[in-house]
């Protein structure tokens, strides 16, 4: 995989992850492109599509798009599950995501991706594993249990 | 919106609170992120953002000394700035700051911050470096992952540097944590991706592969992927993970979908190993090992077997999983290319998939499809599909999929069933979206121009090409169409009645009027005859378009209408006119001035037979490559043979003399010294006159005795193996020449027989024989008048067709009377097999793996021997590329040697070729090894190069 990209409806970037080194520029201008191309297709088209001389490959989780760049050997069918299964990380770990939940967490949305994929590639497929590694690291840090408790009830009556 | 669950539930679970901050809170980071998202405008987000980056730049230089909670979270908020896509120029030192922290989240955010925000100012670098360095060596195993995944995520040049050898070491320790080697493994991929030459796995290679059979899932599929990157580069050294693959991959497919625990996805086994594990099978030939090859082709049954069991689960991700696996499985397939059985149930399969509700399905077999119909065993059972890809591409809502069946229905395109493919696609052309339309009139033109029967056909395909997409026809297409009239007689009449009547249409695309133009510059006298064609109302036509076409084709226009002035004398008056007025010769373009003042003062002052002779019908183009296939950069598939029967030639003389010695002139040619057709200064300088002389045979020594026929069997000069054209014999009498052109399985030859002296030779005939089997790849042979004129030059073509591979010449005998005395020749004409090769160019890796494919000791054939020749680089690379092959750079590891491939075209079947020629300077010796997928092939090929070096 050459990159991951997460944008909203509104072409909103929440997530961006890149495994080949590109500049700064040329990012902009991939993201632009492919937020671009991709929210002007319609739901009921196929979820790969030739870039560049990239396959894309992209699904729509609710307003959220997940969006792939894989090289031309890569397996198209097996991309759409390595999305899902992040898709399944992030609701375990978060309990129901939503796209709230990766803005105001971004920095845990990275974490988690890290432990799935690296380099581009998967580095453990299970759940478990995966979730294991994420809360094992929560746990080495200091719980501020009803701080995180007040501050929940506070942005969620603020947002929602 | 923001609020709705990615994953769907059922509704009657309570609404869920966004985590606004899971894990430890960092209030500042979450009101900040509020703020900004409560901004109403760009500008307020911007304003908000500078306050905090002062805000930040402050808490940084201030005096007070931050704790690690504070410069986390300012780290934490600069990278969110910077996410937002806001440029950040500060704080890296605070983030190198973190990496030090005894505190796992510190850490954690001080790495990510470095991974996204990588800056390479050297200085920080080192720091950096350090900092992981202590982490890796920490064997705190949380620690030592941290820092891999910021390796992996940088993967600069200098970490490769810094830690590419004691990342090895980690992967394969006995003691390392499992965790800890699964992201060693894929940071280890990820340098050797950017900086291959400092990863060496040297001595850990046995150790690396081995990990294919660890107990632990999540590292074989971590390991796996560096695996496979090192066996791309490096397939000798890994080649023993095959074996241990295959059982791995056994072992998965066997396995019952709940064994694997949570390496189950939706009740399909471990999906992503037994994807990466046919991935990785397929950077190697199919097992030479008869007990590993008979798993793995078990396994791949069972996959097959499995696609048609009912699913387990309704829920598509079981599906994609299945299928992902199963498209895997055909890829390999389709790889080893030698399992007939196996290769048409994948057909069968794909063929299902083809009508599937699901697009994504559909997408996938018809890109499938297309690799599968190259291969000359599922290439008939993909031709079935023809109905239903054609719908595809008529009804499929999404443009992406129509193109995939486009691409396909070119893949599956055979001569059986071109005017079908290629009528589709012209319907097609007609409401195609235009991000596809310039590839479908590349595809369309190829097509076309492959499998075209009659050339009629051809022309026309073309011609409703730029009706129906002119603007997407690109330079290579309509060029094309002219070297093709050009080169053939027999459809120039055709062309010009057709454009003709195509420049009728009131509003025509400038490409056809700029091929309009030029076939009847050409060849607008054979319609002239026609009152409705006559010259001045073709001159009026194009002319009625000039007007209204861009600079290059008026220039072309005026090129034309010279062109009217030598064929047709009476439009000479209108043309000059024309050419007169301001409009032309004092035109502002300076290049359609100069055509207009330059072709008015020769249409003036040049003789009749000056400007017929500067004005002269094109010569034809050299045979080549169409760069139209250059332009669409698809590798033909070696299925697709085209079978095009060459119609003969009708005419003799002419068309391919370039040279313009016809007619009047070439009877007053003082004789023994013409030059035939300028074919031997076309050839290597130096290089025929030289040579003939050592062929002159003395056909004179039986003259009068007619009853005694010794008629001495000239042998083939060896050159011509190499060489298309040339003086194949002179004596003092005749001199022949040659001149031949091959396609594919077919080729043409023009045989020119000079008449050195000043008598007629009479009786004149020329027969050709096959000895054996050859008989039948003559195809026609073009009769000739008995006579040949003192000092003349008559034409024969002679049409071929190899059949199979072969390793005699054809012979040609030549008998005429000259005073008198019969004459009686037979030499060996130079159609060897190489003739019939396609050069095939591929990269270093697919040529060594095809060289160990074809290592059966009867597909190779060697020969030593001295130099006979210059061993010079250039000469050497001419002769290799005058073969026929492809001539491949940076193949060879050692850059003396020389490597070719190609494919030899016979009807029956293709014949893959290698060769690999090691010359020996010192020695003066040459060692030349040829692999073919014919033994035959290979034997016939090292002798006829032997003496060629």
């Amino acid at each position: 995989m050459q990159f991951m990209l997460l944008f909203s409806r509104q072409g909103k970037l929440r997530l961006q992850k890149w495994y080949v080194p590109l500049s700064d520029k040329e990012k902009k201008k991939i993201t632009r492109e492919l937020v671009q191309t991709v929210l002007a297709r319609k739901p009921k088209m196929c979820s790969f599509l030739e870039w560049r001389d990239l396959k894309i490959v992209y699904k729509r989780y609710a307003s959220l798009y997940f969006c792939c760049a894989i090289e031309d050997q890569d397996n198209e069918l097996i991309t759409l599950e390595i999305i899902h299964r992040y898709v399944e990380l992030l609701d375990k770990y978060f309990g129901s995501v939503c796209e709230l939940d990766i803005i105001f967490n971004f920095e845990k949305a990275y974490f988690i991706l890290d432990e799935f994929l690296l380099g581009g590639e998967a580095q453990e497929t299970s759940k478990k594993n995966v979730l294991k590694a994420i809360e094992q690291a929560d746990l080495l840090q200091e719980v501020r249990h009803l701080m995180k408790l007040m501050l929940k009830t506070f942005y969620y009556f603020k947002f929602t | 919106l923001s609020c709705c669950w990615l994953i769907h539930r059922h509704s009657d679970k309570p609404a869920k609170m966004p985590a606004v901050s899971k894990g430890d809170g960092m209030r500042g980071l979450a009101v900040f992120i509020s703020d900004i998202r409560n901004c109403k405008s760009k500008e307020a987000e911007i304003k908000r953002i500078n306050k905090e980056l002062a805000n930040i730049r402050s808490k940084f230089k201030g005096d007070k000394a931050l704790d690690g909670y504070s410069k986390k979270k300012y780290v934490c908020k600069l990278l969110f700035i910077f996410l937002l896509g806001h440029d950040i120029d500060f704080g890296h030192m605070e983030a190198v700051n973190l990496l030090s922290s005894n505190k796992y989240t510190e850490k954690q955010i001080g790495y990510l911050f470095i991974s996204v925000l990588v800056n390479s100012n050297s200085e920080l670098i080192r720091l950096i470096n350090n900092a992981i360095k202590n982490d890796l060596s920490s064997r705190n195993p949380t620690f030592m992952c941290l820092a891999l995944h910021c390796i992996a995520n940088v993967g600069s040049r200098e970490m490769a540097e810094a830690f590419a050898s004691e990342i090895p070491r980690i992967l394969v320790a006995g003691d390392t944590m499992d965790s800890v080697k699964q992201s060693a493994a894929l940071c280890l991929l990820r340098l050797y991706k950017t900086s291959p030459d400092l990863v060496l796995m040297g001595e850990w290679t046995s150790r690396v592969v081995h990990l294919l059979n660890d107990q632990h899932m999540g590292v074989v599929t971590a390991a796996i992927s560096l695996i496979t990157c090192l066996s791309q580069k490096n397939p000798d050294e890994f080649k023993t993970c095959v074996s241990l693959a295959v059982s791995r991959l056994s072992r998965i497919v066997s396995s019952a979908s709940t064994d694997l625990q949570d390496y189950t996805y939706y009740f399909v086994p471990a999906p992503w190993l037994s994807c990466k594990l046919l991935r990785l099978l397929q950077c190697y030939p199919p097992p030479e090992d008869g007990a590993v090859k008979g798993r793995l082709v078990e396994c791949l049954e069972t996959i097959l077997n499995k696609a048609q069991e009912p699913p387990k689960s309704k829920k598509v991700q079981h599906s994609n999983a299945k299928n992902a696996i199963l498209f895997e499985a055909i890829s390999l397939i389709i790889h080893y290319d030698s399992e007939p059985n196996l290769l048409v149930r994948a057909c069968n399969q794909l063929g299902q998939f083809l009508q599937h509700r699901e697009t994504n399905l559909r997408y996938l077999a018809l890109e499938s499809m297309c690799t599968l119909a190259s291969s000359e065993f599922s290439h008939e059972a993909v031709k079935t599909h023809i109905e239903t890809v054609i719908n595809a591409l008529k009804t499929e809502r999404d443009v992406s999929v129509r193109q995939r069946a486009a691409d396909l229905l070119y893949a599956m395109c055979d001569r059986s069933n071109a005017k079908q493919i290629v009528a589709e696609m012209l319907s097609y052309l007609e409401t195609a979206d235009y991000s596809i339309r310039e590839e479908m009139v590349l595809k369309v033109a190829i097509l076309a121009e492959k499998y075209a029967v009659d050339y009629s056909w051809y022309v026309d395909t073309i011609l409703n090409l730029i009706r129906i997409a002119g603007d997407y026809v690109s330079e290579e297409v309509w060029y094309r169409v002219i070297q093709i009239v050009i080169n053939r007689d027999d459809v120039q009449g055709y062309a010009a009645k057709t454009v003709f009547e195509a420049l009728q249409a009131p509003a025509c695309h400038e490409n056809m009027v700029k091929v309009g133009g030029y076939i009847l510059g050409e060849f607008g006298n054979l319609i002239a005859g026609d009152p409705r064609s006559s010259p001045l109302v073709q001159f009026n036509l194009l002319h009625s378009k000039f007007h209204l076409c861009s600079v290059p084709t008026r220039a072309l226009l005026l090129s034309a209408y010279i062109k009217f002035i030598n064929l047709f004398p009476e439009t000479k008056a209108t043309i000059q006119e024309v050419l007169r007025c301001d409009s032309q010769i004092r035109n502002s373009d300076v290049e359609l001035q100069q055509r207009a003042v330059e072709y008015l003062k020769l249409s003036s002052i040049a003789s009749t037979d000056v400007l017929a002779t500067v004005l002269e019908e094109m010569p034809p183009f050299p045979e080549r490559e169409s760069s139209i296939l250059a332009k669409l950069k698809k590798k033909k598939g070696p299925g697709a043979v085209s079978v095009t029967e060459l119609e003969d030639s009708k005419r003799e003389g002419g068309e391919l003399n370039g040279g313009g010695d016809r007619g009047p002139d070439t009877a007053s040619t003082p004789s023994p010294s013409a030059d035939l057709l300028g074919i031997r200064s076309a050839a290597p300088v130096g290089a025929a006159p030289a040579s003939a002389g050592s062929l002159l045979v003395d056909v004179f020594s039986e003259a009068g005795d007619i009853s005694s026929l010794t008629n001495p069997l000239i042998p083939l000069p060896c050159r011509f193996v190499c060489k298309n054209n040339g003086v194949l014999f002179e004596n003092q009498l005749l001199q022949i020449g040659i001149k031949s052109e091959y396609r594919q399985n077919l080729g043409r030859m023009y045989l020119f027989y000079g008449n050195k002296t000043s008598v007629q030779f009479a009786s004149f005939t020329t027969t050709v024989s096959c000895p054996g089997e050859l008989q039948s790849h003559i195809l026609s042979m073009h009769l000739l008048e008995p006579l040949v004129e003192g000092g003349a030059q008559i034409q024969q073509v002679l049409n071929i067709e190899c059949l199979t591979d072969f390793s005699d010449a054809p012979l040609l005998n030549i008998k005429f009377r000259y005073g008198g005395a019969l004459q009686n020749l037979t030499l060996k004409l130079p159609v060897t097999i190489n003739k019939f090769f396609q050069p095939t160019e591929m990269t270093s890796s697919d040529f060594f793996q095809r060289w160990k494919q074809l290592s059966q000791p009867q597909q190779e054939a060697q020969k030593i021997f001295k130099a006979n020749h210059s061993m010079d680089t250039e000469v050497l690379k001419a002769k290799l590329l005058g073969l026929g092959t492809a001539l491949l750079d940076n193949v060879d590891p050692n850059p003396e040697n020389y490597v070719c491939a190609g494919v030899i075209q016979t009807k029956g079947q293709q014949v893959g070729c290698l060769l690999r020629l090691e010359p020996n300077a010192q020695a003066q010796m040459y060692r030349l090894t040829l692999r073919c997928s014919k033994d035959s092939v290979s034997r016939r090929l090292c002798e006829l190069l032997a003496e060629q070096f």
